[in-house]
């Protein structure tokens, strides 16, 4: 009786209390209560030309511009449905995408505008189709929800936690057919892990050797519950290596980092030697949707992660290397006068023709 | 023309199609080496090799999620089921996720594969491995549901679904795989359009509007109402159920005035209904007497051979039901 009723206590498992081995490799026991920082990645994280660090700033701040924008506007019912904003995981978007080739495949979550806008999708008509207007990606019928843009190796964010994942799975099995040497990278969040479709998917690509790179954005809740209240496991990039692959636990508020993960990770996959999972921690500054009670966690525990707000850490990074405030000032203006501008853009772009509900059910 | 069976056309259709386009892959649990449960991929991997063949782990939503993945980017898929009960399993990425991309991508992605196996009842083989899902599939917009009855179409067909920029569930019957029927030589190249009913048997009295092993059974119901009762009973082969050749059907009922539409899939809420439906909505006027529909009894289909056979709609069911048609009429 004892250990069930510790089984179901309220408490998380704490670092240290785990039985798994730790720290030898800056590895940690549990990612519960981490700040992102405090996970050291085991590589060395080469430091990033200005103009890298800068072109992934400008990406980031303008990812946190836009999810601002559009929260307000979910908050102020211009938008309906389900509408997560990536506020707080832009770190891990832009540096992977800064890390891999143009023509390399992308699948996410829902909670997916910060790949999107990463892969260089134009920021007026992803508002627009946000907004379900008729300049929208997908003519406002994919929404929030279904960013996609094959021109830019962005082939679909999912509704279904989970689903996403075969399918990156299964662009890079074309690419391995084809022999083209293009790496597809799918992000999912903690919560998926525990979709049976994921370990499916884990085993396959593992044999396979596919040139896929699985990536969590571990932030700590499946929505609107804390993970640690949902599994035994505490340490997710372990369910990587049970299928026989290579495994690493990040800080994904680091931007530089997370594109040195992936960069290996690319490296691997195009030299044949099968999937990588990376995990980054993170942490999601905002609710789970638009209108998130939020009722799960304190204040001051945003506020204490908010001291790792990965646009601030690209901000200071910046810094340190030299660019001065009015580099940064520079980037600040650019960015916010083209989210004005896509912002005028999607709001002036008219409706769809109701008759267009009836178009693209079928490929003639 | 030549006889040949079933099983032995897919697999032709299947190697014909790979020949012709390097997309084409086939992946499944045991299709490669093994040559699949019921033989249909046999010789396949000796000819196109592990990466064009792909024996997958017992894994259905994963492959099923990757073949969308490969196809969204031109390759086609070709993934087998061993029974068509199992494509539940990969629910969420058939109905979720397969149906609906084009659609939630505003048209700019397309998925290009091949969902076939075989349903179907008749071999004792229980709830979980008898079901036939064509009623199932048809209601979903998205996805296009063929299931032919002969070698001749199931060749012609599969080699359609194969070829079309959509998702296609093809579906074979267990009953069907060892029947036998005149098809053009091995190499001789046809196809047959998907969403078009071909007339089986002439006749004048009654229509039944029908589709895979059920055409079968149609057509030895006729032989006995015509022997037997003097009836002439029209057999209209669907052929595809999802588009549904609604005008092929009513051509028929215009010479017939009776219509009787008959599936394996559960009668209620199945494509027997939605076929009714449109008559009535479409032409009431052709009916002489009330249009209706016959399928499987909703019960799960049970082992023992007089408990299967006694819900399944066959040629005894058939017959019956048009006998009622004929005295109420």
């Amino acid at each position: 009786m004892q250990n069930v009723t510790a089984a179901l206590a309220d408490t998380p498992t704490r670092a240290g209390e785990s039985s798994t081995a730790s720290g030898s490799d800056g590895i940690i026991s549990t990612t519960t209560d981490l700040l992102p920082s405090q996970v050291a990645a085991p590589f060395d994280v080469p430091a990033l030309p200005v103009e890298t660090l800068s072109e992934m700033y400008r990406q980031a701040l303008l990812i946190r511009q836009v999810e601002e924008f559009l929260l307000q506007a979910a908050e102020q019912g211009q938008i309906g449905g389900a509408m997560h904003t990536a506020i707080g995981h832009e770190a891990n978007a832009v540096g992977a995408s800064a890390a891999l080739r143009p023509d390399d495949y992308l699948t996410c979550t829902y909670r997916g505008h910060h790949h999107g806008l990463s892969r260089g999708m134009d920021v007026g008509r992803a508002i627009a189709e946000v907004l379900g207007r008729a300049d929208g990606f997908a003519g406002g019928k994919g929404g929030s929800m279904h960013f996609v843009s094959p021109q830019h190796g962005m082939m679909g964010s999912n509704g279904i936690v989970g689903a996403q994942v075969p399918h990156a799975a299964g662009l890079a099995l074309a690419s391995q057919l084809r022999d083209e040497g293009r790496v597809a990278i799918t992000f999912f969040g903690d919560g998926a892990l525990f979709q049976g479709v994921m370990h499916e998917t884990f085993n396959i690509a593992s044999k396979w050797k596919l040139p896929l790179i699985f990536y969590c954005e571990n932030n700590r809740y499946s929505e609107m519950t804390p993970t640690w209240r949902t599994s035994s496991v505490g340490e997710f990039y372990l369910f990587a290596r049970a299928y026989g692959m290579e495994s690493v636990q990040i800080d994904g508020n680091d931007a530089e980092v997370v594109h040195a993960a992936v960069t290996l990770a690319a490296q691997r996959a195009r030299a044949g030697e099968g999937p990588t999972f990376i995990e980054g921690i993170t942490y999601r500054l905002a609710g789970h949707m638009a209108g998130d009670l939020e009722t799960y966690r304190s204040a001051e525990e945003i506020e204490e992660q908010r001291s790792h707000d990965p646009v601030l850490v690209l901000r200071n990074r910046l810094l340190e290397r030299g660019a001065s405030e009015a580099d940064i000032a520079a980037i600040d203006a650019g960015v916010e006068k083209a989210v004005a501008e896509a912002i005028a853009f999607a709001e002036a772009s008219p409706w769809p023709d109701p008759t267009e509900a009836y178009t693209d059910v079928y490929r003639n | 023309m030549r006889k040949t069976t079933y099983i032995q056309v897919i697999n032709e259709a299947l190697g014909e199609e790979m020949r012709r386009d390097p997309n084409v892959f086939v992946m499944g649990e045991d299709v490669g080496r093994y040559g699949g449960l019921f033989r249909v991929t046999r010789n396949l991997f000796d000819e196109f090799g592990p990466k064009r063949v792909i024996d997958t782990p017992i894994s259905e939503q994963g492959f099923f999620g990757m073949a969308l993945g490969a196809a969204s980017v031109g390759m086609r898929p070709v993934l087998e089921l061993m029974y068509m009960d199992f494509s539940l399993v990969a629910a969420d990425q058939i109905f979720n996720q397969i149906a609906k991309y084009h659609y939630m991508t505003g048209g700019l992605v397309n998925i290009p594969l091949v969902i076939r196996g075989q349903q179907g009842a008749g071999k004792r083989y229980g709830s979980q491995h008898s079901q036939s899902v064509d009623s199932l599939y048809a209601h979903f917009p998205g996805i296009k549901v063929v299931a032919p009855a002969t070698p001749y179409d199931a060749k012609g067909l599969l080699k359609s679904a194969i070829r079309d920029d959509n998702p296609v569930v093809f579906l074979e019957h267990k009953m069907l795989y060892f029947t036998r029927g005149e098809a053009p030589a091995a190499d001789e190249e046809y196809t047959i359009p998907i969403g078009k009913a071909d007339v089986k048997r002439a006749g004048t009295d009654l229509t039944i509007a029908t589709f895979s092993y059920c055409v079968l059974q149609a057509l030895e119901a006729a032989v006995e109402l015509s022997e037997k009762h003097g009836i002439e009973v029209e057999v209209v082969d669907l052929r595809s159920v999802e588009p549904l050749d609604i005008d092929t059907v009513l051509a028929s009922v215009a010479k017939t005035g009776r219509l009787l539409a008959v599936h394996e899939s559960y009668s209620n809420s199945g494509i027997g209904a939605e076929i009714v439906a449109q008559a009535y909505e479409i032409a009431p006027y052709l009916l002489k007497s009330p249009a209706r529909r016959l399928g499987m009894a909703p019960v799960s289909v049970p082992v023992s051979k007089p408990l299967e056979e006694e819900i399944l709609p066959w040629k005894g069911q058939m017959v019956a039901t048009v006998l009622e048609m004929m005295r109420t009429a």
